[in-house]
């Protein structure tokens, strides 16, 4: 057994350890991992040419650069924004668990891109959260303020990850599907996604509760220190 | 008969629209890339075709391509997207239309969905619409265009107002865009060099490959493991499946391939949430946020991330030998 292949693994630890271009450490280790193997470099030119060329239909989404565009330039993601800020009379856990749910909804129908930590966590679910938190137990320090961002950033990450994978032409689901194609079994992208959606479910429940727990930690918080000045 | 093919070549014209209003702007770097990049889409059937009828110098040159690909990518500065207006009059624009612009982004994946559930039935003068082939793909292209001409709609602008702006969003991701079919495409170079053989081998050694149960656990717990070391699972994927997925769970234990490829993705997506090399995910919204603990993302996450994999797991192990 020739075991120096794994070494293409490794190219890739180091070069994003050190923080070298993606692209170039991707290709790098395809290139090292070839070569150990002992391909001839006009067999691994063309082996890199036919494995590129048969996973095209990964950068599908480009498509749809030019109608997000056209809509965010007529104010989509204002228009989200201003809906979302409408919606009052939220706790902390409901706002999370509000938003967790958008998040997923909107990812399992494809729109990745709406929300994120630059589109949605700064600018809306932090300070909203913040706000909330500071409800429940007014004296916040900056250990808390990270806490709660760190939570905020962690529940659009979940959304997003528990959500993208049952929409049929998401990356997760294309690479599985592509690599069955490859080794000769057929399978529609739709009964693959369907799958994701048991844990999807699963998601959902545990950030929920976990969401909760977090928001009685801080009721807790707040109930000692009104016991405590109050004895 | 409508193909996959069109999808690629409408891809290829777009990339290559992007090259060529770089050329014009004297971007000389992204000129290159994005012209090299289009022509390998445009190009890539006859590749194939070539390759199949044993022709390899095109697959060499495509092979070429992509490593010139990979010399380009660190020299594409990621200028920020400048946006086309102000905020201004984006916010007047966003009051003025309301809900009406969620209904073009609604239309990409509801005319996905349709095609994907009913394109196979449909027939003009006795032709099928749709290639049987990658159908749901197809349909996504064309829901594409059916959301760009409804978007211009919408907004009241000319298409190619769009095509000018989706240019826009592109430069502004730049290489990154390509990173998901490369991390497919070194997969399927890692299980052509014997990656996956290696780790089956090592996998053999000390796996009791008899039981299904513990081909199944180092499976997934293998999926866990490469996600985190190399930040991906999409990298993961297709070692874990050419090591121990395809040869001992679809082949000697008789998994369900649907299930175990899309559960045991959702194995590595945890893994994803665990690791400071998916940086995308775990340090930039740390950055984002002004976090003084870089990690404090990932340590929000650990408990959720090793809950949803272990009831991933359990439904995986009742699922997946029906």
């Amino acid at each position: 057994m020739n075991y120096w292949p794994l070494l293409g693994v490794a190219v890739i630890v180091v070069g994003f350890l050190l923080r070298f271009n993606p692209v170039l450490v991707v290709v790098t280790a395809a290139i090292s991992s070839a070569l150990l193997a002992g391909l001839t470099v006009p067999a691994l030119l063309a082996l890199l040419g036919k494995s590129f060329v048969s996973s095209r239909m990964l950068l599908i989404f480009v498509l749809t650069l030019p109608v997000n565009g056209l809509l965010e330039r007529a104010g989509l993601r204002e228009h989200a924004q201003r809906w979302i800020g409408r919606l009052h009379g939220l706790t902390l856990a409901r706002l999370l668990i509000g938003y967790l749910l958008l998040r997923q909804l909107l990812a399992m129908v494809g729109l990745t891109g709406v929300a994120g930590p630059a589109q949605t966590v700064r600018p809306l679910l932090a300070p909203m959260g913040e706000a909330a938190v500071e409800n429940i137990l007014p004296t916040l320090d900056d250990a808390d303020r990270d806490e709660l961002r760190a939570v905020a950033a962690a529940t659009d990450n979940i959304g997003r990850f528990f959500g993208e994978d049952v929409f049929v032409a998401v990356g997760g689901v294309l690479l599985i599907q592509a690599f069955y194609v490859q080794h000769g079994i057929e399978l529609t992208p739709l009964s693959i996604a369907l799958w994701a959606l048991p844990t999807a479910i699963a998601a959902f429940i545990i950030q929920s509760v976990r969401v909760w727990l977090y928001q009685r930690r801080l009721q807790r918080r707040a109930a000692d220190a009104r016991a405590e000045s109050a004895g | 008969m409508l193909r996959i093919e069109y999808a690629y070549w409408l891809i290829a014209a777009f990339l290559l629209y992007t090259g060529l209003r770089n050329l014009g702007e004297r971007h000389g770097w992204h000129a290159a890339f994005w012209l090299v990049l289009g022509t390998l889409f445009g190009s890539g059937d006859y590749v194939l075709a070539q390759q199949a009828a044993g022709h390899v110098l095109p697959a060499q040159i495509a092979g070429a391509g992509v490593i010139a690909l990979a010399l380009l990518a660190p020299r594409l500065r990621r200028h920020a997207h400048v946006e086309g207006n102000s905020a201004e009059q984006r916010l007047q624009s966003a009051i003025r239309l309301g809900h009406k612009l969620f209904v073009p982004a609604l239309l990409i994946p509801l005319v996905t969905l349709l095609v994907a559930l009913f394109g196979a039935h449909l027939f003009i003068a006795g032709h099928a619409v749709f290639a049987t082939a990658q159908m749901t793909l197809t349909g996504l292209a064309l829901a594409c265009l059916v959301a760009l001409f409804a978007a211009s709609q919408v907004a009241q602008a000319p298409v190619h107002d769009g095509v000018a702006e989706g240019r826009r969003l592109l430069d502004a991701i730049g290489w990154a865009t390509l990173l998901p079919l490369l991390l497919a495409a070194l997969g399927e170079v890692f299980t052509q060099s014997g990656v996956g053989a290696a780790i089956a081998a090592l996998a053999g050694t000390f796996l009791p490959t008899g039981s299904a149960f513990a081909c199944l656990l180092a499976f997934a717990l293998g999926m866990v493991l490469f996600t985190v070391i190399m930040g991906n699972a999409f990298t993961a994927f297709p070692v874990m499946m050419a090591g121990i997925g395809l040869p001992l769970l679809i082949h000697q234990h008789g998994a369900h391939p649907a299930i175990l490829g899309s559960m045991g993705m959702l194995c590595g997506y945890c893994g994803t949430l665990l690791t400071p090399m998916a940086a995308d995910f775990n340090l930039v919204p740390a950055a984002l946020l002004e976090l003084r603990n870089p990690y404090g993302v990932i340590r929000a996450q650990v408990g959720s991330a090793l809950w949803i994999l272990a009831i991933t797991f359990m439904l995986m192990w009742l699922l997946v030998f029906r």
